[in-house]
């Protein structure tokens, strides 16, 4: 029975989002391989936004807004990255010990005003709003976004280093490291907003191939005041997480609403 | 070799304990596959809260021609890399060894010495997981008290990768 009202509560939410935004479906990075040993090693890395999990059948993930952070925090050359229709996929050099992350992310403004009429839409960054004048079109509503799809790939043991917060949107503090995660343990995992905890947010947790389920797991949470949550991952296997929150925030000495998401890719092993 | 072994037993009389050894015999289970690989095996003394109290040994594929390609599928030793080898340097001095064959082998160690010096009184597990390209992975644990009784050995069974595993202390003196 909790497992289907996770199931009603995580329908709502996604009805909530296609009634707020353009995309509902979920934007996801997988790597052939979260937990590598030896001195060197190279993983291949499939990145689309989907309506199953992990099946391309939506759209290729922007290549140009992905980027790899090495342990050391350098920036890692994607390695012969190419994009079809469904599915951007390319490869990553593993030279260090340590933790990765492969992240795409951005932040930008949606706008929404009435000209000759007519409802108009805009997205861009801020400087693109600047120069295009969009803030001072009369009746503008306007809305920031900040959006994260990362995944972490580990070669030896965990660090910690790519975990530093930027202060910006919603962003993973981990305290079980995603590399560390076994079916049937409990996993911790915390939540900043703009640098914050983020507590009470929504977290959706969903297991992967759900091609091959009629229904079930997936898992919905709501951060403590710490901005953490607490599960256990009922079966081995690749699982996404999202997790969104709304606020406002300040542009031009104006409020303005902003909306953040965050999603992760990580894999349980079996004990 | 009965003069060395009489001069063996009168050391052992003088200074008892430090003649004993810990016998961990690992059986690797004959296969019959079409495509046979050698298994990767670790063995480890667990502590209660599954940390590692003794690292006993590592069989894998060692360096060969400068390649550690060998190290790739140490993470495949899932438990293992989890709690030991991901925060080792490999290759590790007197743990690190080539695959074995399917048969019997004892991994042999002096229990005031080596990897079992300084493990205290107490309960463990004896952890041996083994993993096999194409093949599959098993783990046996053996719970034990330490020190171990010698007049009873444990033993656990291993059903796809892994045969019988034995865990028993010789003593010098009972040989």
């Amino acid at each position: 029975m909790t497992r289907m009202t996770g199931r009603i509560a995580a329908l709502s939410a996604t009805a909530l989002l296609i009634a707020g935004q353009a995309s509902a479906h979920r934007a996801w990075i997988l790597p052939s391989t979260f937990t590598l040993s030896g001195e060197a090693q190279r993983i291949t890395v499939d990145a689309a936004i989907s309506n199953d999990l992990f099946y391309p059948n939506h759209h290729a993930l922007d290549l140009d807004s992905v980027s790899v952070t090495a342990p050391d925090g350098s920036d890692v050359p994607l390695e012969h990255a190419a994009s079809g229709e469904y599915r951007s996929v390319f490869d990553v050099p593993l030279t260090q010990q340590g933790t990765y992350k492969i992240g795409s992310g951005g932040s930008g403004f949606f706008a929404s005003w009435e000209e000759d009429g007519e409802r108009r839409r805009w997205r861009g960054s801020a400087e693109d709003l600047a120069e295009a004048g969009i803030a001072e079109k009369p009746g503008v509503s306007l809305t920031r976004s900040v959006r994260r799809v990362e995944t972490f790939v580990t070669l030896g043991a965990p660090t910690d280093t790519v975990f530093s917060i930027e202060g910006d949107g919603l962003e993973l503090q981990p305290v079980t490291h995603p590399n560390d995660v076994f079916a049937d343990e409990d996993v911790s995992f915390g939540f900043t907003l703009d640098g914050a905890p983020a507590a009470g947010i929504e977290v959706e947790i969903v297991l992967g191939y759900d091609r091959y389920r009629d229904g079930g797991g997936i898992v919905t949470l709501t951060s403590d005041e710490d901005g953490q949550i607490t599960f256990t991952p009922e079966e081995p296997g690749p699982y996404w997480l999202s997790a969104e929150a709304e606020g406002t925030v300040m542009f031009e000495e104006r409020e303005i609403p902003s909306r953040t998401s965050y999603v992760m890719t990580f894999e349980a092993l079996p004990f | 070799m009965r003069a060395i072994l009489t001069i063996a037993s009168l050391s052992v009389a003088a200074m008892p304990a430090a003649a004993d050894e810990l016998d961990v015999r690992i059986t690797i289970p004959q296969l019959n596959v079409a495509e046979y690989h050698r298994p990767y095996v670790a063995a480890w003394i667990a502590n209660e809260d599954h940390s590692v109290a003794a690292n006993l040994a590592v069989w894998y594929q060692l360096e060969q021609r400068g390649s550690d390609e060998g190290e790739t599928w140490l993470k495949d030793l899932r438990q293992w890399w989890r709690r030991a080898g991901r925060s080792m340097d490999m290759p590790a001095d007197g743990i690190s060894g080539p695959t074995q064959a399917p048969g019997t082998h004892d991994i042999v160690l002096d229990t005031e010495s080596g990897p079992l010096a300084g493990l205290e009184p107490g309960s463990y597990t004896l952890v041996v997981e083994a993993v096999r390209e194409v093949g599959g992975r098993e783990t046996v644990s053996i719970p034990f008290s330490w020190p171990l009784d010698p007049a009873q050995p444990l033993s656990g069974e291993g059903e796809t990768e892994l045969g019988r595993i034995s865990l028993q202390i010789i003593s010098e003196d009972s040989n």
